[in-house]
């Protein structure tokens, strides 16, 4: 029964998207959008929990999200799907629910 | 089918609202109980998880007199009268912030599956307890 976490806020200025790495149950998917994607860079000091969990959980960047905030996908940390806002939808259909780290 | 029987094949669904915020420094607890409240209102199974800040929105003694807003700490002790009667803690989440289980506010409620027994409405999970809670819903509204 897999939840689709988003995450919208920066890991620099909010506890959200490090408390939603802590709160991942098994199958559950991670899709970080507007200002969550800067925390998607390799080499920040926030990196290592991504690395930490992406070997068991799916992890998505809302595309135009990057592109607005020049991220490139060179940029990223490895394990990134980029998507655009039809798979933003895929996503939210595809999972038994959606939570919103606010 | 009659009314009745409609009522009775509702399907229930599993609610779980998240609270992350402190109370009084921004709207989010505030407007999280209210939709609470009115979601009671609608017969579902209802829980609410307090972690990170939201822990404080059950700090006990809240004492709002002296920055003009409404203190609105009682209510929470009001929701098992709503039947909304699990409130999850997360215990990582206090003990980041200092706190135990004794600084919270004392929430009963009465199980009218146990002769009406008074029991407490608060329960402390670990992080690891809240995933599974979260993963285990139908809609996670989170504030």
């Amino acid at each position: 029964m897999p939840t689709l976490h988003t995450v919208n806020k920066s890991p620099f200025e909010r506890t959200a998207f490090g408390s939603c790495l802590k709160h991942l149950a098994a199958g559950d998917a991670v899709l970080v959008l507007e200002d969550g994607v800067v925390g998607l860079r390799k080499a920040t000091a926030f990196a290592g929990d991504l690395d930490a969990v992406s070997g068991d959980h799916k992890l998505y960047a809302l595309g135009p999200d990057l592109d607005a905030r020049g991220l490139k996908a060179d940029d990223l940390v490895s394990g990134i799907t980029v998507v655009d806002y039809d798979g933003f939808v895929d996503l939210v259909a595809e999972h038994d629910r959606t939570q919103a780290w606010l | 089918m009659s009314m009745d029987e409609e009522i009775d094949t509702e399907v229930v669904k599993k609610f779980l609202y998240v609270n992350r915020k402190a109370p009084y420094g921004t709207i989010y607890a505030l407007e999280s109980l209210e939709v609470v409240l009115i979601s009671a209102a609608f017969d579902q199974d209802v829980s609410l998880a307090f972690l990170d800040d939201g822990v404080y929105q059950l700090v006990d003694g809240q004492d709002t007199k002296a920055i003009g807003m409404k203190n609105f700490s009682p209510t929470y002790r009001a929701l098992g009268d709503y039947e909304i009667t699990k409130l999850f803690v997360e215990k990582e989440s206090l003990d980041e912030r200092g706190l135990t289980e004794d600084d919270l506010m004392e929430i009963m409620y009465e199980d009218e599956d146990d002769d009406w027994a008074e029991k407490p409405s608060i329960r402390i999970v670990s992080r690891d307890e809240m995933a599974a809670i979260m993963a285990d819903q139908d809609v996670v509204l989170s504030f």
